[in-house]
């Protein structure tokens, strides 16, 4: 019991330290939650503020939420949160990080208010470069897209 | 073990699904740089040495990683772990 206490404390502080180093700020961040994290792969979650500045040109009249977005949303939970992570040891305050590669393929669209569930898994990690396997769910478990995302990830600063 | 003329047909045929300067890797000589001359970016030069590994089944550590900025230090860096394996 008490392990498990323990147990459950630990991940919540590596989320809320890994969530407290993402480059990100409103209106670009886009991860709400982590729900798992290991070395060989990620969950988080992001609801989408019906109120977000994409959805009053996205379209003029009917607002879906961009598949640009779907794809920054998969960046930044599959592949960066997951890189802080795994650079956890190295890492102190700096990250000098770059997308590289995109391949995603769209089923479902998502409207806004919509929470959705981001899965990632690593296929490498050498020299920098985090290259992973990504999927987004809706709430109703639904495939909503999946690819492949690449990117560097270097601490500038070594502690 | 192969000859010098068959490692750079072998490094050539790795890295030209990469290459974003055609010109220039029709004229690809030792000093060629990746990066510089070839326009790769430094995503696509980690799956260079993903490649070459696979390839030439040989690990290609940090030091050499380093190393790997053109086609010349790349045949260096792969004679030499082909040699260690050896």
């Amino acid at each position: 019991m008490v392990a498990n206490i323990f147990n459950n404390r630990t991940s919540l502080q590596t989320f809320t330290s890994i969530l407290e180093k993402l480059p990100y700020s409103h209106p670009f961040l886009f991860v709400d939650t982590l729900n798992h994290v290991d070395e060989n792969g990620v969950e988080g979650r992001y609801t989408f503020p019906v109120d977000s500045f994409f959805y009053t040109g996205h379209f003029k009249q009917t607002p879906v939420t961009p598949g640009v977005i779907l794809t920054e949303v998969m960046a930044q939970i599959g592949v960066v949160c997951l890189g802080i992570f795994l650079l956890t040891d190295a890492l102190t305050d700096d990250l000098a990080i770059a997308m590289t590669r995109t391949q995603i393929d769209f089923y479902k669209p998502v409207f806004p208010g919509e929470t959705v569930t981001v899965r990632s898994t690593k296929e490498y990690f050498r020299f920098h470069k985090l290259s992973c396997n990504v999927e987004m769910l809706n709430s109703r478990h639904e495939l909503v897209c999946r690819g492949s995302i690449s990117g560097m990830m270097k601490p500038t600063t070594y502690a | 073990m192969q000859t010098k003329d068959e490692l750079i047909t072998t490094l050539k045929k790795i890295v030209k699904p990469y290459v974003q300067d055609e010109q220039a890797f029709e004229h690809v000589t030792e000093s060629t740089d990746f990066i510089n001359d070839l326009k790769i970016n430094s995503a696509n030069l980690v799956d260079i040495a993903l490649d070459v590994e696979e390839e030439f089944d040989i690990v290609i550590d940090n030091e050499a990683m380093e190393r790997m900025l053109t086609v010349g230090s790349s045949m260096d860096v792969i004679t030499r772990k082909l040699a260690e394996k050896a």
